[in-house]
């Protein structure tokens, strides 16, 4: 076990240098994440729309804020698995297999540094909020970014799934990532109540787990701890967490 | 160091079944440079990757330094270094924390690693990149980072697949003179595959030569030479009836392989061309045959594979092509 945990903190080490050494890129990853903040959300504000929560402009962006950092784990692990997917076909991970590094250590090292990079956007995108008129909870918020690490942890691991299967041409990869994650983003209610759609729309959006774990999310930002939907949306982001980490790990296990 | 047996690879595409590596057996010993030689396509790298635990066989077994490939891979993994055909270091990172980190994959200290790190930046002449990022070096620096990664832990036994492709004629000799020096100094085994066989014929103690998957010859580059090419010896007469003249006696001379004639010029092969030209020369002269010019040529390891196989190995132009003069072939 020692080894697995020093396995990893290399791996960990290696992807988050260069997050260090330019942290910018980080800054720029997070573009459209406040885009949709900045614009949409102060769209959403002006209109005075009813969003299931009561009323005030406060009360719209404590509603839209957890959104948009679901949203940005969900575009955040995309682009670390198109990195592991430039790899795979490049000789860099075949390098790291050849060596005695434990195989699962490549993808917590991995998973942890998208983790850790989800976290430092998540505090940017909540410092920005404030100023536009956010009223901010702080166990809440804190509460929120766990869930969210646990949802991160899990899509990270299922991109580099991804990525491993699609390889060599990548074609899955870009299929999947470029069909699947706008109806799982509109269908999850990020960007407005999935209830102000027809009942089909709801249904559907019933099956999507993102569904759960964004209202488990704005629940707990606004410090609603005990609201049911905390544990239907914790449940969900275990769920996307064990699976993609047994997935991804038995991958990487297999040999690429 | 290094057995390979019926070692066998096949891959699916679609519904084609690709036989990569067919039946390749040989040995590396403790300390020796053995060259895997072969056209694109051969399975070279197949070959190498499933005895550095990289790709399972399909069939056969492997050993490095007495643990099975297959069975024992974390062991294996300890023992070897790798330098892939690809390029090694991430388009996001510095060389020297690339190395680093490479280091720390073996079980080094952080220092260390560093320590080693820059070392082996210094030893392949590129420390000054250290800082730099691969997508910021030329194709020849890169693959001296790629060498340098395979290099960083002090590997027992080294594959190196096609290391001084792109490499210009200074650094081969450079990166040469460096594997040389390790194996001197650390009894590094290294098995490589390339196509300069120049550098193959000169550097490597050992030659396997393979084609479509199979190992179609194994020994001392002299020892192909001699037993599957000889020697090659030409004269050229001052008319055609001297020419066929001097065929004639060729062919009543022992040792004498293979007879050819093109105008006035006979080709001969033979085993050992330095005795058979002042005999052959003096008969000549005997028989009245005017000779205008005379010559003989090593034999090259393309010609020890076009007699195995019909085909040339070397492109024509190819760069690394042998610099011996090249009379006009029979
Ligand atoms: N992953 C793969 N899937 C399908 N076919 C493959 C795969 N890897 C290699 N092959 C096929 O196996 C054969 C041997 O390939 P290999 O890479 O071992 O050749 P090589 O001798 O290294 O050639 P080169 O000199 O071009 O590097 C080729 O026909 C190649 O197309
Ligand atoms: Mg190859």
């Amino acid at each position: 076990m020692p080894k697995l945990l020093q396995d990893t903190a290399t791996v960990f080490c290696r992807e988050i240098t260069p997050e260090l050494r330019s942290p910018v890129g980080m800054v720029f990853a997070m573009g459209q994440p406040v885009l949709f903040l900045v614009l949409f959300g102060s769209m959403l504000v002006g209109t005075d729309a009813d969003l299931g929560t009561g009323t005030g402009t406060a009360d719209v962006w404590q509603w839209f804020v957890p959104g948009i950092l679901v949203m940005m784990c969900l575009m955040g692990p995309l682009g670390a698995g198109h990195t592991m997917l430039s790899e795979l076909n490049g000789g860099q991970v075949e390098r790291f297999l050849v060596t005695p590094i434990s195989r699962t250590s490549l993808i917590l090292g991995r998973t942890g540094k998208d983790t850790v990079t989800l976290f430092a956007q998540a505090i940017l995108i909540t410092a920005i909020a404030v100023p536009l008129g956010m009223r901010f909870h702080l166990p809440g918020a804190l509460a929120t970014m766990v869930l969210l690490v646990v949802m991160a942890v899990g899509l990270s691991a299922l991109s580099y799934v991804l990525a491993i299967i699609s390889r060599p041409s990548g074609n899955l990869f870009w299929i999947v990532t470029q069909v699947l994650i706008f109806p799982v983003m509109l269908l999850s209610g990020i960007l407005l109540p999935v209830d102000a759609g027809p009942g089909w729309l709801s249904a559907v959006a019933t099956t999507n787990p993102v569904t759960y774990i964004v209202d488990a999310a704005r629940a707990l930002f606004v410090g609603d701890f005990l609201d049911p939907a905390v544990f239907h949306g914790l449940v969900a982001a275990t769920a996307i967490a064990v699976l993609g980490l047994i997935l991804a790990t038995r991958a990487m296990r297999r040999g690429v | 160091m290094i057995r390979a047996e019926g070692l066998r690879r096949t891959f699916t595409a679609g519904k084609e079944t690709i036989e990569a590596v067919r039946d390749v057996s040989f040995e590396v010993a403790a300390g020796e440079l053995l060259a895997l030689l072969g056209p694109n396509g051969a399975g070279k790298s197949t070959t190498m990757r499933m005895l550095t635990t990289l790709l399972p066989p399909t069939a056969g077994s492997a050993h490095i330094a007495g643990f099975d490939v297959a069975r024992e891979p974390g062991l294996v993994r300890e023992v070897i270094g790798y330098v892939g055909q690809r390029n090694a270091a991430g388009e996001n990172h510095r060389i020297r924390d690339e190395l680093a980190i490479q280091g720390r994959c073996y079980g080094l200290r952080l220092r260390e690693a560093r320590r080693r790190a820059d070392e082996v930046l210094e030893l392949l002449g590129i420390g000054e990149l250290a800082g730099r990022l691969p997508g910021t070096l030329s194709g020849g620096q890169r693959r001296r980072v790629d060498i340098a990664l395979g290099l960083v832990h002090g590997p027992r036994v080294l594959f190196l697949d096609e290391p001084s492709a792109g490499l210009d004629p200074h650094s081969r000799a450079g990166l040469w003179e460096q594997l040389q020096r390790l194996r001197r100094e650390q009894g590094l085994t290294i098995l490589l595959t390339t196509h300069y066989l120049d550098e193959a014929d000169q550097m490597a103690e050992r030659i396997v030569i393979v084609d479509q998957g199979r190992v179609i010859a194994n020994g001392t580059a002299d020892v192909l030479k001699a037993d599957l090419a000889g020697d090659r010896l030409y004269v050229t007469t001052s008319d055609t009836d001297g020419a066929r003249a001097a065929a004639a006696l060729a062919r009543r001379m022992a040792g004498i392989v293979e007879v050819t004639t093109e105008d006035r010029t006979v080709g001969l092969r033979c085993a050992d061309a330095d005795a058979v030209l002042p005999a052959y020369l003096r008969l000549l002269h005997h028989a009245s045959v005017t000779v205008t010019r005379a010559g003989l040529r090593r034999p090259s390891l393309d010609d020890v594979f076009i007699n195995l196989t019909g085909r040339r190995l070397e492109q024509p132009g190819d760069p690394s092509g042998n610099s011996i003069e090249e009379p006009t072939h029979a």
